[in-house]
């Protein structure tokens, strides 16, 4: 009795250190303490829950927290920032995987007895181990295709949703012949492996600009798995915890979505830029378009007597691996009395706040980040937009072609810059195979070539000046 | 009866979780977005504490199947990948945001 109130006690304490570390993360300088907050409730509720459940399974308790935290600490340190989305999806199925397998071991256990499953014991022990085997599978799949393993654009197919919702039913009648009580002993496995193959196609349409939003939403989907298994297991740490999680997901996956202007079911069945038949998406295969090209000393030139240069980072930086090399372009340039700023779009690179993350691995300092709203209206006096593998979030044709796949998104006003510097690796459209007009415009000349390499090229020649 | 009311109190506490939840989320900004999601990535790693409790049932039921100790392993062992490795990865990046380059020139 006295170690079950102690237990609450620490759950108590825990859960305070959780919601104050999430609290600290609302500002770049408290951020660190608000993670080591969070970190020291979990050190608490693991050493109070090992304190309680050891006994007879310690070993195998050991066994997996051994196995298990070396292998993620040692992942954690060894990934490149640029693969860092791929990492989160990998952690966040790790956790659905969890959830699903504690269900389906929990099955066995309730339903050892003669008395059978209480009904919200079994209506949660179906719903966690759906919805985690569906994260777990989807997480994996938006892994292999952030790590490019797999082909990252979005893969259709006819009667794509026709068969996702058969797939969908058949995880409905299994889970229904499960709560009845009256299936054999495989339905439950059997259910958990039809919601694994529902996990793999549903992420498998969507694609590049979209991850970012998968991601989240996955990272909401474990989080409601998690506190469903609350339930299960009548365990209030995992409830909160896991409202928590599912609650900020499902925000963040919402923020995105409204970035994008398109509402959630667009992106989870839109396949942007694919399919869709009407949408002349991939269209304008008329011939190349007309666009200017700029030599690195043009440029360079430009860049050295403008007052103040927009950087806008996009996916092609991220996979250049160029943020240190953009950093050393903008030293160069702020040495001479240019003044730098970077435009981040919400939604550009694969993960929410990808650019920022990568720019500050590369020492830029926060405040120089300019979100949309308020990079903007600064774009009218800037001299030179440097646009750095970004497409879509710079594309006009959001602001007025209606027949475009974008069109209504909020984008990056590059064009309104005195001078706009696309650096880019070849005239291939971006993943969703959308001409941008903007390259055809007067004022934008264009840089072609390896990202890091053109930066590289490009500070040595302001050097050189 | 008491199981009504068990339920009601849990779900009271799934509410206001999830109130919290938005209320403290909605005040981060975009920069900090992506150590946001790892971190909240980290703390459904507390799913470990539910695989630690599951394999010690499983324990307890007297049932001996070494398949079950195999998955109720798993789960701790996939449990332990999320915590461990979603902190660790959220303190990575968190480092870079503290590298404050002080007053750029």
């Amino acid at each position: 009795m006295i170690a079950t109130t102690l237990g609450a006690i620490v759950d108590l304490v825990a859960i305070a250190l959780f919601i104050l570390g999430l609290h600290f993360l609302n500002s770049p300088a408290h951020a660190r303490r608000g993670n080591r907050l969070a970190m020291l409730g979990m050190a608490i509720a693991l050493i109070a829950a090992a304190w309680q459940t050891a006994g007879t399974a310690w070993l195998w308790i050991a066994l997996g927290v051994v196995v298990g935290g070396a292998i993620g600490i040692f992942a954690a340190l060894r990934v490149k920032m640029t693969a860092m989305p791929q990492m989160v999806a990998l952690y966040n199925g790790a956790g659905g995987g969890a959830a699903a397998l504690i269900a389906l071991v929990e099955y066995y256990v309730q339903t050892h007895g003669a008395i059978g499953l209480y009904p919200v014991v079994g209506v949660s022990l179906i719903l966690s181990a759906i919805i985690g085997a569906v994260s777990f599978a989807g997480s994996i799949v938006a892994f292999l295709k952030l790590q490019e393993v797999m082909i990252g654009r979005p893969i259709t197919y006819p009667g794509q949703q026709f068969v996702n919702a058969i797939v969908a039913l058949a995880i409905v009648g299994l889970g229904i012949w499960v709560f009845l009580g009256t299936s054999p002993a495989y339905a439950f496995p059997a259910m958990i492996g039809v919601a694994l193959i529902l996990g793999a196609l549903f992420v498998l349409p969507i694609g590049g600009a979209d991850m970012p939003v998968v991601i989240s939403l996955l990272n909401s989907f474990t989080g409601l798995a998690v506190a469903i298994a609350g339930f299960e297991l009548n365990n209030s740490l995992l409830i909160i915890c896991g409202a928590l999680v599912g609650a900020s997901g499902t925000l963040l996956t919402v923020l995105m979505g409204k970035a994008m202007n398109r509402p959630l079911t667009n992106v989870l069945f839109g396949a942007f830029g694919a399919a869709g038949g009407s949408e002349p998406a991939g269209g304008g295969k008329g011939g190349p378009q007309n666009v200017r090209t700029a030599s690195v000393d043009d440029v360079a030139i430009m860049l050295a007597y403008a007052q103040k240069v927009m950087i806008v980072p996009g996916y092609g930086m991220a996979v250049a691996q160029a943020q240190q090399s953009v950093k050393a372009l903008a030293d160069q340039l702020e040495s001479r009395g240019v003044i730098v700023k970077y435009a981040i779009h919400p939604v550009a690179g694969r993960m929410p706040g990808h650019m920022n993350v990568l720019l500050a691995e590369a020492n830029v300092p926060y405040p120089a980040l300019l979100d949309m709203e308020d990079a903007n209206p600064e774009f009218p006096t800037t001299d030179v937009a440097l646009v750095i593998g970004a497409n879509d979030v710079t594309n006009p044709a959001a602001r007025n072609v209606t027949s475009s796949p974008i069109y209504g998104m909020p984008i990056l006003d590059v064009d309104k810059a005195h001078n706009v510097i696309v650096l880019k690796r070849s005239m291939r459209s971006g993943f969703a195979g959308i001409e941008n007009p903007l390259y055809e415009m007067p004022n934008c000349s264009m840089l072609f070539g390896d990202a890091k390499a053109s930066v590289d090229e490009l500070t040595a020649a302001v050097k050189a000046l | 009866m008491s199981d009504i009311n068990a339920l009601l109190g849990l779900l009271t506490i799934l509410v206001l979780a999830i109130f919290v939840g938005f209320e403290v989320i909605s005040k981060v900004p975009t920069t900090l977005h992506t150590p946001l999601m790892s971190a909240t990535n980290a703390i459904h790693g507390i799913v470990l504490i539910g695989a630690m409790v599951t394999i010690a049932a499983l324990f307890a039921s007297g049932l001996h199947s070494p398949l079950l100790i195999g998955a109720a392993t798993a789960a701790v062992t996939l449990g332990a990948i999320n915590v461990f490795g979603g902190f660790a990865v959220t303190e990575r990046m968190l480092q870079m945001f503290k590298g404050k380059d002080s007053k750029s020139k």
